[in-house]
């Protein structure tokens, strides 16, 4: 580490604790115009007299503000339960936006200042630490990784991943708690979108931000290789483009907000009827995209998947696979290789995709006939389910929480339906195969350690057979990594590809003799 | 059903034993001293950079060997008996063996320099060397290597990795020159030193001298007379079998453990493969020692249809080999002699400014190719197999040399700038092929 290292480490750790800190400042008070503005009507009689007790009253800080008036809801929510007055539970979570507009102090006061301070610092820091590894000679150089507290599962990578957690579990379940943080990116939204940020902004510009950076750290790290800088820049550019920016230019021009790049069943939510009726209400670009969304899956899939393999998706345009590949580089190491985690993943990943087309199902059936129950099972209950085990937990969560712990994978490897899917097509019927170089391995471990998707490749590249799995996501490290140029990513005749091992390896002679 | 013992758990002998396994039902069990599993002795220099763990260089998961009943049996052998088939471990205890495989690997060169046996002087081979090397480099600043070869410069590569100094010591005028042509070499020598390698070419070893404690190393001198103060030196003069624990018994050796076509050795029933292997007639074209991953490789295959009943003669293809100086990899297919043979005419490319080469060796008058040399450049084994066993000449292998690219996809293949400096240097123009495009497939 040189010095502008050193200093740059020390402006991101800087950063990085104001911006926690940041979370504690300001103060809280709730008027009866906030409640007006941010309420339903209906909501607003029940709840205003409820709260009445905070209106008017100065919180130190948005925990106090926040589980107050949660408390007061669910206390509101209790009863009407115990008097078994279902239909007028509020379901809607108003704590987010009530504490957004009750909050004052320095945060909307010097919002710049404070958006410089955390965020400014941290980028800035970020980008001086990783610019200066450009003056080691190109190639690989994976010198101490499992040395390293952060790379190894020590002490930072059990912090990070710590944290990580409870980022997740605060922004899907506790979004109230960050309102600091979404007032720090106001400013951004408002000058994209033309509306004020919520907490998916914040998480979307912390998302492209991790894969831009880590994008040009990738870059870095792997310069000596055409294949790994261009499919970095594809990541970046997709998620900057169509993941960040083009949604919220689309919200500005009042049109849905869409990314064109999701996919169902990765996109869950896709065929929930208030994205449908909001695609069907968004005049001709609405009709278009619901068509777009729809052939992407059915055509597009099969299509570029056969030709491509699933990389064409998982690891150049997907943004799960991007932050992957991005913010996830460093941890790729910590894929599980054994066969009963291969095991695991075939039942818990093919699950998933089972999980999410009969809940689409469910979605679909009672989209088109209005009723809600399919004999005794409630669809409603199927898709919050879905939600709340697949989509937040799963894939936010553990998916990238556990980064620092299982690799960065977790998620494509043994949740993503999608991934499940673009899979089936590429282990059966598709062109792409990763071919091993004659007698050439060497058995020396380095593609199956840094296998982000847990495939043991050396298996294959030792006994001359072609890497043909459902999982591997095309990333090329194996065979950047391969110290002896046994390993390349090809697409050819998709009956060509090896896949019994040779009855003699390349480089002896002796005659076969099996059948 | 007969009990094959192995004796060495490395390439060749686990090779041997897997083979074994999938031909046969006989008792398999397979003795080693160095680690109780199968390992990637290759990777040694990886798991001390730290890119890799020593679980991550075993090949086959830790419940493979029960699963395929190959008994693992770690301990050190003292003495063999080999008329009563008896092995005798330094615990007391013996086994009794029906067929014997000597896979028993190489032992690092030492040539008697003076002080070579003090503290912190090594080779690296074995796992034991790496734990040693572990041991011996812990807070050092500066390092000595002795000797110009493969393992020098994976040497020189780890101790970097851990910002130990290195002054590499070549006997030779050029890194690696009895085995690389002029060029290639030249252009190791200039990569060696741009990664900070304190390269003394034409360097000989005289002495290593202790340090104050006596007993530790503290200095190399050169025969030059110069004096290299150091607390560590790497010994990477070559390897040779190791078969020290044969002296005096009936098993016949001389530099290796002699051996027949058929891997045999002098006694019934026991065979000998990889390193310690010594050919008395060795195949074509090749050294009676080749002390190469591959070779052992392919010795483990063979030796293993014999020993199930279809008698099988050593015959390996077209040589090969592989390996990565720093950031340069290499790979060599075919014979490329360091001095070009009378009877051979050669063409060389060279990228102007990055670390890529070509060179192709081929017989005047037939043209056929005989051989290959690529440095940052990856090749298809394959192709390269078939163009020299079916002796193609350079202008067809020039030609249709997109058969054999290797590079992942968006490396420049350099094809038009081969085929240009092979115009320049020979004045004969060759286009470059193409693959058929899916539209000349169709009308094909």
């Amino acid at each position: 580490m040189n010095t502008v290292q050193k200093i740059g480490l020390g402006a991101f750790v800087t950063g990085f604790l104001i911006w926690i800190v940041s979370l504690t400042l300001g103060q809280f008070t709730l008027t009866d115009q906030i409640l007006k503005d941010n309420l339903k009507a209906e909501h607003y009689q029940v709840i205003n007299p409820a709260v009445s007790d905070m209106i008017g009253a100065t919180y130190a800080n948005v925990f106090a503000f926040g589980m107050n008036f949660n408390a007061k809801v669910k206390q509101l929510n209790d009863n009407f339960k115990a008097k078994k007055e279902y239909d007028k539970v509020i379901y809607d979570n108003y704590t987010f936006s009530v504490a957004k507009a009750s909050s004052a102090g320095p945060i909307n006061e010097h919002t710049g200042l404070f958006f410089w301070l955390s965020f400014g610092l941290a980028i800035i820091g970020a980008l001086m630490y990783i610019l200066p590894t450009k003056r080691k000679l190109p190639g690989i150089k994976n010198n101490h990784i499992f040395d390293d507290a952060a790379t190894s599962r020590g002490w930072i990578g059990i912090v990070l991943g710590v944290f990580l957690v409870l980022f997740y579990i605060t922004l899907y379940f506790y979004p109230e708690f960050v309102v600091n943080w979404v007032l720090l990116v106001d400013p951004i939204s408002m000058a994209l979108s033309g509306t004020p940020a919520s907490q998916w902004f914040l998480y979307g510009l912390l998302y492209t931000l991790a894969v831009v950076i880590m994008g040009v750290r990738m870059i870095i790290k792997y310069r000596h290789s055409p294949y790994q800088m261009i499919r970095s820049v594809s990541v970046m550019f997709f998620q900057t483009s169509f993941a960040f920016i083009i949604p919220e230019i689309l919200v500005r021009l009042n049109q849905p907000y869409f990314d064109f790049k999701n996919m169902w069943p990765l996109d869950y939510d896709f065929f929930f009827d208030f994205n449908i009726n909001n695609l069907i209400s968004g005049g001709n670009l609405g009709l278009f995209m619901l068509v777009w969304g729809i052939g992407l899956f059915v055509v597009g899939v099969p299509v570029f998947t056969y030709f491509f393999g699933k990389r064409w998706y998982c690891s150049w345009v997907c943004g799960c696979g991007g932050l992957a590949e991005t913010l996830g580089d460093p941890f790729r190491q910590l894929s599980d290789k054994s066969t009963r985690a291969w095991k695991i993943e075939r039942y818990s990943v093919h699950g998933v995709l089972v999980f999410a087309i009969v809940m689409t199902a469910f979605v679909l059936y009672t989209f088109f006939t209005g009723q809600s129950n399919v004999g005794p099972i409630d669809s409603y209950t199927v898709r919050s389910a879905y939600g709340f085990w697949i989509g937040a937990l799963f894939s936010g969560v553990v998916g990238t929480g556990f980064y620092p712990l299982m690799g960065n994978r977790v998620w494509c490897r043994f949740g993503c339906p999608l991934a499940a899917y673009l899979g089936l097509v590429q282990r059966f019927k598709s062109r792409f195969r990763i071919t091993t170089n004659g007698g050439q391995c060497i058995s020396c471990g380095n593609c199956s350690t840094y296998c982000e998707m847990g495939i043991d490749v050396r298996a294959y590249a030792q006994r001359g057979q072609d890497i043909v799995r459902a999982s591997c996501v095309g990333c090329g490290v194996c065979s950047s990594v391969c110290p002896r140029g046994v390993l390349n990513l090809e697409n050819a005749d998709s009956g060509s590809r090896v896949m019994i091992a040779p009855e003699v390896m390349l480089g002896n002679d002796m005659p076969k003799i099996g059948k | 059903m007969k009990h094959i013992v192995m004796l060495g758990n490395g390439i060749s002998g686990i090779t041997a034993a897997r083979h074994i396994r999938k031909q046969s039902d006989h008792r398999i069990t397979v003795i080693s001293g160095e680690t109780e599993h199968f390992f990637a002795r290759t990777a040694l220099m990886y798991i001390y950079m730290g890119h890799m763990k020593y679980e991550h260089t075993k090949p086959y998961e830790d419940f493979f060997w029960k699963k395929n009943r190959i008994e693992l049996l770690q301990t050190w052998v003292e003495k063999i008996d080999f008329a009563e088939k008896t092995i005798h471990f330094d615990n007391e205890s013996s086994l009794q063996y029906d067929t014997l495989i000597l896979a028993v690997g190489s032992e690092t060169n030492r040539f008697g320099w003076p002080g070579q046996d003090l503290i912190g002087i090594q080779g690296l081979y074995n796992f034991q060397d790496l734990e040693s090397m572990e041991a011996n480099t812990a807070n050092i600043q500066h390092s000595v290597i002795i000797g110009g070869g493969l393992i020098g410069i994976e040497m020189a590569e780890m101790l970097l990795s851990r910002n130990i100094r290195v002054t590499m010591l070549v006997r030779e005028a050029s890194y690696w020159d009895n085995v690389l042509p002029k060029e290639e070499s030249a252009m190791i020598n200039r990569h060696i030193k741009e990664h900070g390698v304190d390269l003394r070419l034409s360097t000989e070893l005289d002495e290593i001298k202790a340090d104050g404690t006596g007993d530790r190393v503290g200095s190399v001198i050169t025969k030059g007379k110069e004096e290299i103060a150091c607390q560590f030196v790497g010994l990477t003069v070559g390897v040779h079998p190791n078969i020290s624990i044969f002296k005096g018994s009936d098993l016949k050796t001389d530099r290796g453990v002699l051996v027949n076509e058929y891997l045999e050795t002098n006694l019934p029933d026991v065979y000998a493969i990889g390193d310690c292997v010594q050919h008395s007639e060795p195949p074509q074209d090749r050294r009676s020692i080749e002390q190469i991953w591959y070779t052992g490789r392919i010795m483990g295959e063979t030796v293993a249809r014999t020993i199930c009943g279809t008698k099988t003669p050593y015959t390996p293809g077209v040589f090969f080999n592989s390996a990565k100086f720093f950031d340069i990899e290499y790979q060599t297919y075919g014979q490329v002699p360091a001095q070009l043979p009378n009877d051979t005419e050669t063409f060389y490319w060279e990228h102007p400014s990055k670390h890529i080469s070509i060179r192709f060796n081929f017989t005047k008058g037939s043209e056929a190719v005989t051989g290959m040399n690529t440095f940052g450049m990856r090749l298809r084994h394959e192709a390269c197999e078939k163009w020299i066993s079916s002796k193609k000449s350079i202008g067809y292998v020039l030609s249709h040399i997109y058969e054999a690219h290797f590079d992942p996809e968006f490396f420049v293949n350099h094809e038009q700038a081969i085929l240009d400096s092979f115009h320049a240097q020979f004045h004969r123009l060759l286009r470059p092929g193409r693959k058929a495009t899916f539209w000349q497939k169709l009308f094909a």
